[in-house]
């Protein structure tokens, strides 16, 4: 992996000419070494010695796009085997699969329900990204035709192309090749074929093998063949082989530094059953997967498998934020009961939770207080009364309810008096101090 | 260039945890490596689904998964034996919302009613579940613990605010516990702690770090079960190796996704399939975080769940 300090040292022309801005070779080596500086700064370096550190210095897994243009899905460069580590970077992109001998309008409208399919979940835009056409006509003229017809029809989705035959494969990417599609995949057999069509239109590859030794042989040959975006195939079918093979494919690249395998991962995991698919999906998102190739695209699954790979890909670091807004609970009356808190959305999805459970139809209003807890933000002078009274008048609360009571947390049952003063002809109420007491604490405010 | 398959070591291994009697006993848990990574180690019991019904009509449950059960939810016998034999339930997990001072504010004695009957209806392993309310779950489990005498049942949930007399009685009357904690690694260790040293034995225990549903804190649960699970293996942290359990059902069966009609958000599609699915994915999420029990409502979901684990094991 990463070299250290004495490593890179050994390398440099140890003249200590201090043209690099630094007193020592060595001093430029430690800081090379904590990625402080680049390589160039150093004119003396030989040409051995950057190839070397060049090397050792690119990212375990490979990145690059799937796709072109501004929807384009950013695949590899993940860093960690964990979310809690630090965080998981590029979110797998979602393929739809169809295959070319589709009548003109099953090809038009999947593309269509493509194109139609993005969503927005908290703030995020989310979409299938990718359609998968799948080579099974045995025509390439029907399958160049086919491919140009899906890519007009969802101008802004990621192309890949599911068909070893390189004949068929060269017509389709011709008709296509601003849009720069994938190709999938290589087999041992097809690999030179295939690496030539890759390289000649500068787009992706990717490598098709049963299981991980063959399957770095091969990446290591369409290297060799001068191909360097390569996406992995393992011919993982199974949920087991795919948390399988993705866990070591993975772990070889970051903790073995193991250069055949680092690149980004494709895992097909089409069922006959679509709520299965999209369970066998959720293990490969949350098992490392770059590309996951679907059957169907129903609204309701895409909304379920958008969620997962939203919430596995949120950064564990950053307490995630819900926004700042008063949010019905039920269909609240005018003169529903009407609670605060803050914007941590942890907070927010366990005091929603409950006031739900309640069944009392409420108003939940919630602060920006930089996603802390309720007593964090009140410790660092976020959640004070001063701030609290000023969100109540500029939220517009006053024409949204009739009464004038404010329902706090009871952990800050200390802010009432001075939100009182502060909140001229409000009522402060102090709540209950742990969320599971809310049901109770609002039923008995319904009597 | 051969490839050598990159294995983990480990140094700890998730305690098993048997519940029910005879022929149809379960046990979870016993793994010695990462969720269904088994070329690495032994994967001896596969996670378990149990059916969640209730001791009244679960009417705040949606109608997606409440008309499943409209001809036997009146009685939690009809319904256990329904669960048991028309949906082959492996095991049940009775929660006995009734007892809620907000609900019915039933009886100690109603529910050790309950729990005979329910018990004698059914050969399947039994977990029973308080109403969640901390103070009456205290008086309510440590009843059920001695209406359950001798068939091996997980009760729970032990928490910090009731757990003393909640562990006395699962020890006086042999059962398995489960100790619930709010999303936090260090208090799910702190409570198996404080239980433990009560003398009751870790190798009876279930941990429960709370479960999310998809979409509403699904990523916390999971980074905490995620950590428990490495403590356990990877630092041999004997607090942090009884089996993980994940409530799926309760906190799935509420959510908006699960609830709003297709005429209400037409871009979500139809709402029958969407509550499945919330359910099947949340489940499948928590197992790949650990999850060795898991409580589901909806039989499709928990199909769904129990194909997606015969094709991990
Ligand atoms: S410029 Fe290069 S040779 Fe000169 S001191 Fe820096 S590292 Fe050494």
């Amino acid at each position: 992996m990463a070299l250290t300090g004495v490593q890179i040292f050994k390398l440099l022309p140890k003249t200590n000419c201090k043209k690099c801005g630094f007193p020592t070779c060595l001093a430029f080596a430690m800081a090379l070494a904590q990625n402080k500086v680049e390589l160039a700064k150093c004119p003396d370096v030989s040409e051995e010695t950057k190839k070397t550190l060049g090397e050792a210095s690119a990212p375990p897994i490979r990145t690059f796009n799937l796709g072109v243009g501004d929807k384009a899905v950013k695949m590899g460069g993940e860093t960690v085997l964990f979310r809690h580590d630090k965080k998981f970077f590029n979110p797998c992109a979602l393929a739809v699969n169809i295959k070319d001998n589709s009548s003109d309008d099953e090809l038009a409208q999947k593309a269509a329900e493509v194109a139609a399919s993005e969503l927005n979940r908290v703030g995020q835009k989310l979409r299938v990204d990718a359609i998968s056409i799948e080579y099974a006509s045995n025509d390439s003229a029907q399958y160049a035709k086919a491919v140009k017809l899906v890519a007009d029809k969802a101008p802004d989705a990621a192309i890949i192309l599911n068909c070893k035959d390189a004949a068929a494969a060269d017509a389709a990417v011709k008709a296509i090749a601003a849009r720069k599609p994938l190709l999938y995949g290589a087999t041992n057999e097809t690999a030179e074929a295939l690496a030539n069509i890759a390289k000649t239109h500068d787009i992706p590859l990717c490598a098709s093998a049963q299981g991980l030794e063959d399957l770095s042989a091969l990446t290591e040959k369409l290297q060799g063949l001068g191909v360097n975006d390569i996406v992995l195939d393992s011919g993982a079918k199974t949920a087991k082989e795919i948390i399988e093979h993705n866990t070591q494919i993975r772990r070889s690249a970051l903790k073995k530094n193991f250069k055949p395998l680092g690149f980004p991962v494709l895992n097909c995991v089409i069922r006959d059953d679509s709520t299965l698919e999209a369970s066998i999906a959720s293990v490969a998102i949350a098992k490392y997967s770059s590309i996951v190739i679907l059957s169907s695209i129903e609204k309701w699954k895409n909304l379920a498998i958008f969620t997962l790979r939203q919430n596995l890909y949120t950064d564990p670091q950053v307490p995630m934020q819900v926004e700042q807004k008063v949010y019905s609970i039920g269909e609240p009356t005018p003169d529903a009961p009407l609670m605060i808190t803050t914007n941590f959305s942890l907070t927010y999805f366990i005091v929603s939770g409950e006031v739900e459970n309640s069944k009392v139809p409420s108003r939940l209003a919630v602060m920006d207080c930089e996603g802390l807890s309720v007593l964090t933000a009140w410790a660092a002078g976020k959640f004070t009364a001063a701030k609290i009274a000023q969100f109540i008048k500029d939220i517009g609360i006053e024409t949204q309810v009739k009464h004038r009571e404010l329902i706090i947390p009871g952990q800050v049952a200390i802010l009432s008096g001075a939100l009182e003063d502060k909140l001229e002809g409000w009522k402060i109420t102090v709540g209950p101090r742990e969320a599971n007491a809310i049901p109770t604490f609002l039923k008995s405010k319904t009597v | 260039m051969s490839y050598i398959i990159p294995k983990e070591s480990y140094n700890g291994k998730v305690l098993s945890v048997d519940f029910g009697k005879g022929n149809n006993a379960l046990t979870v848990g016993g793994g010695n490596c990462l969720p269904f990574l088994s070329f690495e180690g032994e994967l001896p019991h596969p996670p378990v689904i149990a059916y969640e019904i209730q001791d009244t009509v679960p009417e705040d449950w949606p109608d997606t998964v409440k008309n499943i059960y409209k001809d036997v939810s009146a009685n939690p016998v009809t319904w256990a034996q329904y669960c048991q034999n028309e949906l082959k339930a492996k095991a049940l997990a009775l929660r006995l919302v009734s007892t809620h001072p907000d609900r019915e504010n039933r009886s100690t004695e109603d529910v050790a009613k309950i729990i005979k009957e329910v018990l004698a209806a059914i050969e399947v392993p039994l977990i029973i579940l308080g109403s969640n309310h901390i103070e009456k779950d205290a008086s309510v489990l440590v009843a059920a613990a001695e209406a359950a005498s001798g068939s091996n049942c997980i009760i729970g949930k032990a928490q910090e605010g009731n757990y003393k007399t909640i562990v006395a009685a699962a020890l006086a009357h042999n059962h398995k516990l489960i100790a619930m904690s709010e999303l936090d690694i260090n208090l799910a260790k702190q409570l198996n702690i404080l239980i433990t040293q009560m003398g009751f034995a870790k190798e009876k225990l279930i941990t429960d770090p709370m479960c999310s549903a998809l979409g509403y804190g699904l990523e916390y649960t999971y980074s905490v079960m995620e950590r428990i699970r490495l403590a356990g293996l990877l630092q041999n942290d004997a607090t942090m190796q009884p089996p993980i359990l994940g409530d799926v059902g309760m906190y799935v069966w509420k959510v908006k996704e699960t609830v709003a009609s297709e005429s209400d958000v037409p871009e979500w599609g139809t709402l029958e399939e969407r509550g499945i699915a919330w359910e099947a994915l949340t489940a499948t999420g928590m197992l790949i975080a650990g999850t060795n029990l898991l409580i589901m409502r909806h039989p499709k979901a928990v199909k769904i769940t129990e194909q997606t684990i015969n094709e991990l094991i």
